[in-house]
Formats: C-alpha cells, sequence, structure tokens
C-alpha cells in the first residue's frame, strides 16, 4: 500500500461511495485486538462503520484453512439470512477503493473482550443468558443452507483436523509426550461423524459482541468450514476459552445443558454432553498446536516480538487441560 | 566467577524497570508488550528457581517408565516416551504413565503460567 495520506485519501472516498455524496468521513482509528486482519472505525455525517481489512491491505491468510475477506463477507450475508446475529455487510473493497482487501460493516455496538463479559455487574444479565443464546445462534448458524456458502470453503471432520495438526506438530520435531497420549487417544476414540454443517470454527468469547441483554453479533467468520456441527458447540467449551472461569464449561458464563437444550430443541438433533468430550479435547489439543506455530514464527526469526516468544510458554496450559481431560475419560 | 548481582537478580531488576519506569510510559500495543515482557521475566524466575529438581525429579520417573539408562539426558528420554506412546506400547491405562504426565505437567504450569484455571483442576 501507499503512504498514510494515500490511505486516508481512499477512506475518504470509499465513505462518500457508500454513503453518498452528501456523507463524508470526519473520524477514523485503527481499534485493537484482531492479530490477524485490521480493524478500523469510521465516522461522520452521522454515518458509522466498521471496515474490516487484511494488514496493509494484503491479503494473507493466518492459517491455509482461513477463508478470503470477500468470502467472510458473503458468508456474513447468508448467516444474516437465516437469522443469525451479524453486523449487516455494507460493501465489499474492490480495485477501485484502492484500500486492498477487505470489506465494510454495520457498527454494533457492544463488548467483545472476555475479562469485562465475565466479571463486570453490567453483564450479569447477559451472563445467564448467553448460554441459550450462543445454543441459539449456533443452531442457526448450523442451518445455513450448505449451497449458499462460498465455493472457498474447505471441508474438514474430526479426523481431517487431527491429520492436518499432528502433521504441523510433527514438522516441528519438537515430541510432547502428551499431545501424543492425546492424539493416540483421539484416534482410538472418533465418534461417528454426524451430517455436516456449516461450522464458524473460532465461536467463542473475543469474536462474540455482547451487550448488557446478551449476544448481538456473531464476529470473525474467517476459519468458517463445512464440517461437524459439535466442533463449534465443544470449542466454546475449550478450557483456553472460559478464560479462568473453569466452573461454567460454555464460554466461562455458562453450562452446558442450557446451550444444548437450546441448541437440540431448535434443530431436532440429540447431541449429548459425553459427546462433547471428544471435540473438546480435540478442541485443546488444536489450540496447543496453534500456540506452537505462533512461537515459530519467533524461533524461526520472522516475528521477533516478545508476544511470540512467551506463547511457546502457554503450550503447557493446554497440555494440563488435555491431562486433565484424558484422566477424566479415564475414571 | 563473580554473582553479584546474580542472574536473578538481575532478570529482577530489568522486571522491576519494566513494571515501574518503562511500562507505565507506554501506550497501546507497546503498553500491551511491555506486560507480556514482564510475565516472561517471572517465567524465567520461577523457571531459574524451580526447574533443577523438578527436571531431576521427572528424569528419575522416565528412567522408571522406560527401564532406561541412568545417564539419559531429559530430552533423549522424553523423546523415547513420545515414541512409546505413539506406537501404542504406552497407553492411559499403562501404570504410572498418566500420573508421570500429569506431575510433569503440573511442574511446568507452576513455571510458566502459576495462575492458569486448569492447574487448580489438575491439583484439585
Amino acid at each position: 500500500m501507499g503512504s498514510k495520506s494515500d490511505f486516508e485519501n481512499s477512506l475518504h472516498t470509499l465513505f462518500t461511495r457508500v454513503f453518498g455524496e452528501n456523507a463524508s468521513l470526519e473520524t477514523f482509528r485503527r481499534l485493537s485486538g484482531g492479530a490477524s486482519q485490521e480493524t478500523w472505525a469510521l465516522s461522520g455525517s452521522g454515518e458509522e462503520a466498521i471496515l474490516r481489512r487484511a494488514p496493509g491491505g494484503t491479503s494473507m491468510a493466518r492459517s491455509s484453512a482461513a477463508i478470503g475477506l470477500s468470502a467472510e463477507a458473503k458468508l456474513i450475508s447468508a448467516a444474516q439470512d437465516v437469522g443469525v446475529p451479524v453486523p449487516r455487510v455494507l460493501h465489499v473493497l474492490n480495485d477501485e477503493d484502492q484500500v486492498g482487501d477487505g470489506f465494510l460493516m454495520s457498527w454494533v455496538k457492544g463488548e467483545t473482550i472476555a475479562r469485562p463479559i465475565l466479571r463486570n455487574e453490567e453483564y450479569a444479565t447477559a451472563r445467564d443468558v448467553l448460554a441459550g443464546q450462543c445454543g441459539a445462534a449456533l443452531a442457526d448458524i448450523h442451518a445455513i443452507p450448505l449451497e449458499s456458502a462460498p465455493p472457498e470453503l474447505q471441508t474438514s471432520d474430526g479426523l481431517a483436523q487431527i491429520a492436518q495438526y499432528e502433521e504441523i506438530y510433527r514438522g516441528f520435531d519438537a515430541p510432547r509426550p502428551v499431545f501424543e497420549l492425546a492424539l493416540q487417544w483421539l484416534k482410538a476414540n472418533a465418534p461417528a461423524p454426524r451430517p455436516s454443517v456449516l461450522v464458524h470454527g473460532d465461536f467463542r468469547l473475543g469474536n462474540l459482541m455482547i451487550d448488557e441483554s446478551g449476544l448481538v453479533a456473531v464476529l470473525d467468520w474467517e476459519l468458517a468450514h463445512i464440517g461437524d456441527p459439535r466442533e463449534d458447540i465443544a470449542w466454546l467449551c475449550v478450557n483456553s476459552w472460559r478464560f479462568g472461569q473453569s466452573q461454567n464449561r460454555v464460554g466461562g458464563f455458562g453450562q452446558l445443558g442450557d446451550l444444548l437444550d437450546t441448541y437440540n430443541a431448535k434443530t431436532g438433533a440429540d447431541i449429548t454432553s459425553k459427546e462433547i468430550d471428544w471435540w473438546e479435547t480435540l478442541g485443546s489439543l488444536k489450540w496447543g498446536i496453534m500456540c506452537m506455530i505462533m512461537y515459530e514464527a519467533f524461533r524461526s526469526g520472522a516475528d521477533a516480538s516478545v508476544e511470540r516468544a512467551a506463547i511457546g510458554r502457554r503450550v503447557s496450559e493446554t497440555e494440563i487441560d488435555l491431562i486433565n481431560l484424558l484422566e477424566a475419560a479415564h475414571a | 566467577m563473580h554473582d553479584q548481582p546474580s542472574v536473578s537478580e538481575l532478570v529482577q531488576a530489568v522486571k522491576n524497570f519494566i513494571d515501574e519506569t518503562a511500562g507505565p510510559n507506554l501506550k497501546g500495543h507497546a503498553a500491551f508488550h511491555a506486560r507480556v515482557a514482564s510475565n516472561a521475566l517471572a517465567s524465567v524466575l520461577r523457571d531459574l528457581e524451580q526447574r533443577p529438581a523438578q527436571e531431576s525429579a521427572e528424569a528419575a520417573r522416565l528412567i522408571e517408565l522406560l527401564g532406561a539408562e541412568e545417564e539419559a539426558d531429559v530430552g533423549a528420554l522424553n523423546r523415547k516416551l513420545s515414541e512409546q506412546i505413539r506406537a501404542g506400547t504406552l497407553t492411559p491405562e499403562t501404570p504410572g504413565l498418566l500420573q508421570h504426565l500429569k506431575a510433569t505437567t503440573i511442574a511446568q504450569v507452576e513455571i510458566d503460567q502459576p495462575r492458569y484455571s486448569g492447574l487448580n483442576t489438575a491439583k484439585s
């Protein structure tokens, strides 16, 4: 991309193109969070929008499984059509915009950071209803017709994910006995697959917009794929995504029974909490290997930041979670 | 060789500088990185203090589990353990395996992230 002033000029032109000739951009600021994509808040002439674009405008998928930003925009529209709470896509960036790859969406107000959502009094009511709301939202996501999904979406069930992550892990040649045991256990105990649905792929606090009354938008569809519905439910239960509130299996805020009651009632499925155990174990293993991938960026010299170095010392968090899960499975 | 200040004292001094002087003067992403850096140094201090005893206890357990030679180093023993788990020679039912992995992982998380919720679960 060009200089900052080129970017500014392009933003002004974009804002007017989307909101009309009488609209002019007054303020824009980069929001924190979103390591893989840039998020900008734009406002002016009484209009507001969020710009989600590739870092520096250039697309660089955070993993081989990530879909592009234009596919993400299509998916968000498909989700809206079946009633999933999502931001409204206002405009998909094209070459003429000169802002890079990405899209403009409505500015949904709320909180995404887990700590205040799980601890602050203002979200007490939200916490009470959130498990059921997540069950309803996942039921709707899993009801998105596969034919309306963008063709970029890959198909990946549980065993395919084990193979994919095992290959990455083996590539590091840094054996971890706990991961070896988890891999063997997962392969030996794999459940029969359920019919494939559209899976969000990263449904957890951080990617959910929450206000005082609960869930207002499901964000970050970058890791969406076709797969097993239990993957999304279990990912929300992975202890890393309970942010310290281990006693609440669903995201640190709710109980799995509440989520499943709503989910099963809406979908007609009969998913049990016992079935979620295997997928939660896979989720912890995947997050552990993702942490190894991020540390590898430091080890290889690609990213010298202390953040990338230090995340290598979080792999052991997933190891202790895996030990707890394996111990429970063999109690 | 001298050890005044010791390695631990020097690390503690740098951590103090980050926490009390540099960190409060930083904003945004740099302030976040300062907190990550401070936490990393806290891990270094715990590693210096706890690793020697924990690693020799780990080695002793590995030697017994694997029936290995006394002088093998922990890295080589863990590689051998990983191979045997992968081959299915050692399983969750193998007496002592889960207990060994749990003890080793608890010791590791005590160094890396002692406030992690999963650690309390494991110890309860």
